[in-house]
């Protein structure tokens, strides 16, 4: 026999009592209720690794979505990897919180622009924002590029933009970014390796 | 890193996280690896649960890492090498070193010339005017062979041996206590600790990070600690070696890839504009052997260098330009990030691009950041997240009060990929490349790094092929052939930076064999020629990416020997090597010095073992090889030579900003003599009476730098910025935990919360009472977590003089209750 | 009708027999305060895996944040600096369900198969069934369910029962970086806990033991504490928690007499109605009721 959620709080609210209900057998379904759905059931699973600290632990990013053309994958769970040989499989407070990184309301999206005095971001497009960066570039480094230095040696350094590499970005964006950055003569170069 | 190169040969972690488990002593120092790196930080655990380790901390506060020691011991921030320097002192007077060790792998037998002395806080050569030292008189005597000169005995007194016990001699466990204000007996119970891995079958790993870094003798306070451990014969060992945890995932990489102002990939470095002519420059870097029969690794830096110009410019770097040297940038002085912003601050910058990098939060001394961004011409800023640097120009009342109308600076801010949305490596502290792959596209617009590169350096080739302009030449012949140029696969960077043979190569011993065909990959960096015949982007990453294919994204997770070296895990630079110098970890013979800890050992006709020699394979024990083959001397340096900015030995020299305003050891000379100060600079330090706490800068375990306080989950386990002072100081200022607390330096003021502790104690320090202040940095005026200030508005601009590093770990502060 | 993953062997108000036939290993969560470092990974952990997410608070002057269990957050550590002979210790403690094998909640729980037990012991809340009388957090020894204002029902920790159901460790296990929390059968974890009580007793912690109170019939989340002999030194563990006086009436009264179970359900919402207001169930229900009408 069924008794739905309603009727049995009609029950109740008629004034017979709960305990008693059930010892006569008329137990709602629900209250055999199952454990909450195993979430991971079926999802895509990618490896990857924690992008904060030089542990570098691994990790099982869970994906909403199984790759179809019509998907978008979408990530909503992230664990530690337990083949992984350094964590085992474990996390840290950050790492086990990686979901919110990815998903942050902070996250840039587009973009954007910042015009001298101005008090608010302009979105544009990448085509704009490569061009107005090149020709910044282009601008400082045709007027300050320094060929030979005093002594008539030739130097070919450019002293008057810099460049910060990343602390977290991949060795092969830094293996670009360094070829990049040395083919414009840029010296004040560096990275997060101290702070 | 600027004191483990000088002392070992290399400058990484010596060791990795899972052979902590090896060790028999842990001493966490400069460093709170539980709260900062808590996965690792598992070995420390096991080895204390499965090898019964004894775990040592020593920290101007108890943390986490302190929670589930053995030993705790406090010590005032800034002064670890007064304490190391007692170790030593107490290792050498009470007989506590691995004789065999020092004599044979250090350079202890070693004879220094004459005139190099150390008297009243200074060492020869030094120039009151200039703040350099001539370090001429600080090197080896050198023979008419050529050699260095060596005596067996120890016994001659200008051997490092004896020059180290005399300069260390000045360390007595009286002098430590006085300087540290940690009690003696714990020091001594410390010692008498760490003597006990002198013996040849126990060893100690010692785990730092940015606690040590980030003074203005950090690097120095590493490389007492280096030195111990040789003196200990632990480096080479399995549960040994000095272990630099890096602070970020990937400043392992990125400083192997040489992303720093006078570096190049694989620790070459930018030629000088003394040094015009490329024979004169390749000739200083490619060391000969100072002993016989060394291998002198760095031999070979010609066809590291001449592959990483075949890589970057193709077939325009051949050897009648020699190779495009003059295309190389030549550096008049280091431009690392502090001389940058102290460029800005004159006037002197126009354009800065900031990847990945918030510098705003994590340079010292915010006012004079803000001033700096505020007179740049452009800013270009690279990032996943919303940073502050992005956002300088915003007002954000008390934590960030500018005028944005009176800043004129352009920004340009461009939206990058995470690591959930992009394929590649990252390089982990202990020398792994870990390949990980794309799990979800981007939120909106975003690009990978690379793309974002690409479309910057293509655009610009474009106004330079169409314009001209200045020196345009590299620009132009800068390699670019990825199938999709705007979008550089990462797959076909990996194989860049790997490296591969432009010609068929001809093996050297037998002229009919082919080691590998033009256009395949690079075995590895022993492959590398210096005429022009291979390409790679960076030598030591050579072995990443072969025929074979993606050694990074290797899997098998099996450790046969049950000492964590996990060799088909991943790829490990150099060589797949997983514990650096382990031909250390033998006897002369080429025994284990620990049967249980067997890495290496000599099977009759080769090296083999657990890991990957790091040795010649074929050089038999008895042979002069000695196990530090990058050093040309072949041994581990307890006299640093010219290496160090400061001096051969450490000396223990006081904060810039001191609380006891002398140094008890030379009160003439108070602070390292070697450090670069600017003008401005020098006159924002405070002084005790003004400022009478000494204040240290700190990570907090349940966030990461300035990320986590965008994420929701990380701002609701710590939401609000707050600062920590012992129940002691509490009192005397009538701070109650939970009140809200004013903490200002000379540079500016911040207001938090007070977390009132008896986990911070006052010191006794030379006869005054040393109170600490602790200040997390997580906060700031962006992200989800409630504002703050950006503690590096305290903080004073002055850094390591090697390496320039922030001395953020110890600085003089003054805190009330805030009184709104 | 079959759709347990787990089986369950007791349910709340509840006096039908539970099918019983098939047998699963009792298991257990062990945390080893010796190990902990209060990284509160755990705590993060707990959130993700249950889509929970507390709110961002404020500081109070010290580390522990959130400063108390919610019904969003089923585990928080409590950090105590505490002056023992040893020195300065900083006894950290993961607070959350116990488990017991006796639960106090269960056995003051009026609404029928709010709180169900498993056969392996995972004592779990099914807030379908919950009317938020909030009787269960007076019938717990160790004061952890809490009741949402969202929703007027009860949470706590479920020893992540749908993990352990489909062959998983609890999420708080899994991440723990030093292994502080481990998970397997009950026998096993004692098991566990003697080694590391030998270890702590070679390091001169004498008091070492574990914390398997018997007044609750044991527990099935259990400790290694440094100082076993003080439990409330580790933010007031109770030292000999059990059943409360009033549970043990309901459960001595409930089970022949239904009036009785009336009276101590009416008693229950009043108790409720006292210290949370009006419960916006209990209106609901009224409305359907009108519906129906």
């Amino acid at each position: 026999m069924q008794v739905t959620r309603r009727q049995f709080f009609k029950v109740c609210t008629g004034g017979l009592v709960t305990s008693s209900i059930a010892a006569l057998g008329f137990s709602p379904a629900k209250a055999l209720a199952e454990v909450r759905e195993f979430k991971l059931a079926s999802t895509t699973e990618t490896r990857n690794t924690c992008p904060y600290c030089s542990v570098s632990c691994g990790l099982i990013m869970h994906s909403m979505g199984d790759k179809a053309k019509n998907a978008e994958l979408s990530i909503f769970h992230i664990e530690g990897d337990p083949d992984h040989p350094v964590n085992r499989g474990t996390l840290c407070p950050k790492g086990a919180g990686l979901l919110d990184f990815i998903h942050s309301p902070n996250r840039l999206r587009y973009p954007e622009y910042r015009a001298p005095g101005s008090n608010e971001w302009k979105r544009i497009s990448w085509d704009e924002a490569f061009d107005k960066v090149s020709r910044l570039m282009k601008n400082d480094r045709d007027k300050n590029f320094v060929a030979k230095n005093d002594a008539g040696v030739t130097v070919n350094r450019w002293l008057t933009t810099g460049f910060l590499a990343a602390s977290a970005s991949s060795n092969e964006s830094g293996h670009v970014t360094h070829k990049v950055v040395r083919s414009t003569g840029i010296l004040a170069f560096d990275n997060q390796a101290r702070v | 890193m600027a004191s483990l190169a000088p002392t070992f040969g290399r400058g990484a972690m010596t060791n990795h996280w899972v052979d902590i488990k090896n060790a028999d002593v842990i001493l966490v120092m400069g460093g709170n690896a539980a709260e900062a790196h808590p996965c690792g930080f598992k070995w420390v655990t096991e080895a204390k649960a499965h090898n019964h380790a004894t775990f040592i901390v020593i920290d101007p506060r108890f943390t986490r890492s302190a929670a589930v020691a053995d030993i705790y011991a406090p010590l005032r921030t800034g002064t670890d090498i007064a304490f190391l320097g007692g170790l030593i002192n107490y290792l050498l007077s009470h007989d506590k070193i691995q004789h065999e060790y020092v004599k044979a792998y250090t350079n202890a037998a070693f004879i220094v010339k004459d005139g190099y002395s150390f008297d009243d806080g200074l060492f020869s050569g030094y120039d009151g005017a200039t703040h350099k030292y001539d370090k001429s008189t600080w090197a080896y005597e050198v023979g008419p062979d050529g050699f260095a000169k060596v005596d067996e005995t120890l016994q001659n007194p200008r051997c490092v041996m004896q020059l180290l016990t005399q300069h260390f001699s000045r360390y007595t466990p009286d002098v430590v206590s006085n300087i540290c204000g940690t009690p003696k007996d714990l020091f001594l119970k410390v010692c008498d600790t760490i003597a006990t891995t002198s013996a040849p079958d126990r060893t100690m790993t010692i785990l730092y990070a940015l606690g040590w870094t980030q003074h203005s003798v950090g690097s120095q306070m590493i490389r007492t600690a280096a030195m111990a451990q040789l003196l200990l014969g632990n480096v080479g060992m399995a549960g040994g070696g000095v272990n630099a945890l890096r602070g970020h995932s990937n400043i392992q990489g990125l400083t192997d890839l040489g992303l720093l102002s006078n570096l190049l990939p694989g620790y070459l470095t930018l030629p000088d504009e003394k040094e015009p002519d490329f024979k004169g420059f390749i000739a200083k870097r490619a060391l000969k052997p100072l002993r016989p029969g060394q291998m002198s690794y760095w031999q070979n830096y010609e066809k590291f260098h001449v592959s990483l110009m075949k890589t970057w410019f193709g077939k325009a770097a051949a050897k009648e330009n020699d190779w495009c040297y003059d295309w190389l940038p030549k550096l008049d002085k280091v431009y690392d990030v502090l001389m940058a912003f102290e460029l800005m601050h004159q006037g002197k910058l126009n354009g800065y691009f900031c990847q990945g990098f918030n510098p705003l939060g994590s340079i010292p001394n915010k006012a004079k950041l803000i001033d700096g961004l505020s007179k740049l011409k452009y800013l270009v800023v690279i990032d996943p997240l919303a940073t502050e640097t992005s956002c300088f120009w915003e007002n954000h009342g008390e934590y960030n009060d500018v005028d944005p109308s009176k800043i004129q600076t352009e920004v340009i801010r461009l939206p990058s990929t995470c690591f959930a949305e992009e394929n590649g490596s990252l390089t982990n502290s202990g020398r792994w490349l870990q390949w990980h792959y794309k799990g979800a596209p981007p939120p909106g617009d975003a690009k990978p790094d690379a793309d974002i590169m690409a479309g910057i350096f293509l655009k610009l080739k474009e106004l330079y092929q169409k314009e001209g302009g200045a020196f345009p030449d590299p620009i132009l012949n800068l390699s670019w052939d990825y199938k999709i140029p705007r979008s550089p696969a990462p797959e076909e960077l990996a194989m860049e930076y790997n490296g591969k043979a432009l010609a068929d190569l001809i093996d050297p011993k037998d002229k009919t064999k082919t080691i590998l065909k033009k256009g395949q990959q690079l075995d590895g960096f022993a492959q590398l020629m210096d005429d022009g015949s291979t390409a790679c982007g960076c030598w030591i990453y050579a072995g990443a990416w072969t025929e074979k294919g993606n050694m990074m994204a290797r899997r098998d997770n099996s450790d046969p020997s049950g000492l964590g070296n996990t060799l088909n895990w991943a790829f490990a630079w150099p060589a797949n090597r997983r514990v650096l110098y382990n031909r250390a970890s033998c006897d002369l013979s080429g025994k284990p010095w620990d049967p249980k800890r067997k890495l290496i050992y000599w099977d009759g006709s080769k090296w083999t073992g657990a890991d990957v020699p790091d040795f010649k394979p074929d050089i038999e024990p008895g042979n002069s090889m000695n196990p530090f083959i990058m050093q040309p001397e072949g041994v581990g340096r307890l006299f640093g030579l010219d290496k160090m900015a400061e001096g051969p030995f450490p000396e223990h020299y006081e904060p810039f900003e001191t609380p006891i305003d002398t140094n008890p050891l030379h009160p003439k000379v108070i602070s390292n003599p070697a450090a670069r100060v600017f003008k401005n600079d020098m006159e924002a330090f405070g002084k005790s009476k003004d400022y009478p706490y000494a204040a240290t800068t700190y990570r907090i375990t349940e966030h990461f730098h300035f990320w986590t306080k965008h994420t929701r989950l990380a701002a609701i386990l710590q939401p609000e910025q707050f600062i920590e002072i012992g129940e002691e100081l509490a009192k005397e200022k009538g701070i109650n935990a939970g009140d809200r607390v004013k903490v200002w330096s000379n540079r500016g003021f911040i207001k938090a919360m007070a977390v009132v502790t008896k986990r911070i104690k006052p010191l006794q320090v030379n006869g005054k009472t040393v109170h600490h202040v602790g200040i997390p940095i997580h906060w700031g005026f962006k992200g989800i977590a409630k504002s703050g200030f950006l503690a590096n508005t305290l903080t004073p601009f002055v850094g390591d003089a090697n390496t320039q590093t922030p001395e953020f770990k110890s600085f003089l502060v003054n805190i009330e209750k805030d009184r709104r | 009708m079959a759709l347990q993953s787990l089986d369950i062997t007791r349910r709340s108000a509840t006096t039908i027999p539970s099918p019983s036939q098939r047998q699963t290993p009792e298991v257990a969560k062990l945390i080893d305060i010796s190990k902990c470092i209060g990284c509160k990974a755990c705590q993060v952990a707990c959130m993700e895996w249950n889509d929970t997410r507390d709110v961002v608070g404020t500081n109070h002057g010290v580390l522990d944040n959130p400063m108390d269990l919610s019904e969003n957050s089923w585990t928080v550590m409590r950090y105590a600096e505490v002056q023992t002979d040893r020195g300065l210790e900083w006894l950290i403690r993961k607070d959350g369900c116990m488990h017991c094998a006796n639960p106090g909640c269960l056995k003051s729980c009026p609404a029928p198969g709010a709180i169900v037990q498993y056969s392996n012991g995972i004592v779990d809340f099914h807030e379908e069934n919950c009317i938020g009388c909030g009787y269960c957090i007076t019938g717990c020894p160790f004061n952890i369910p809490r009741l949402s204002n969202k929703d007027s029902k009860v949470y706590k920790c479920t020893l992540c029962s749908d993990r352990v159901a489909v062959g998983l460790e609890p999420a708080c296990v899994k991440t723990c970086p030093t292994g502080a929390i481990v998970f397997g059968t009950k026998e096993d974890m004692l098991h566990h806990a003697e080694g590391r009580i030998a270890d702590l007793k070679s390091r001169g912690f004498a008091d070492a033991g574990i914390y398997d109170p018997k007044g609750v019939g044991g527990t099935h989340v259990m400790y290694v504490l440094q100082h076993a002999d003080r439990p409330a030194l580790y933010c007031g563990l109770p030292k000999d928690p059990s059943i409360g006086a009033m549970v043990g009436l309901w459960k001595g009264a409930a089970k022949p007499l239904a009036s009785f179970a009336l009276a101590a359900g009416a008693l229950g919402a009043f108790l409720h109605y006292v210290t949370k207001g009006p419960n916006k169930v209990s209106e609901e229900i009224e409305k359907e009721f009108e519906n129906e009408k």
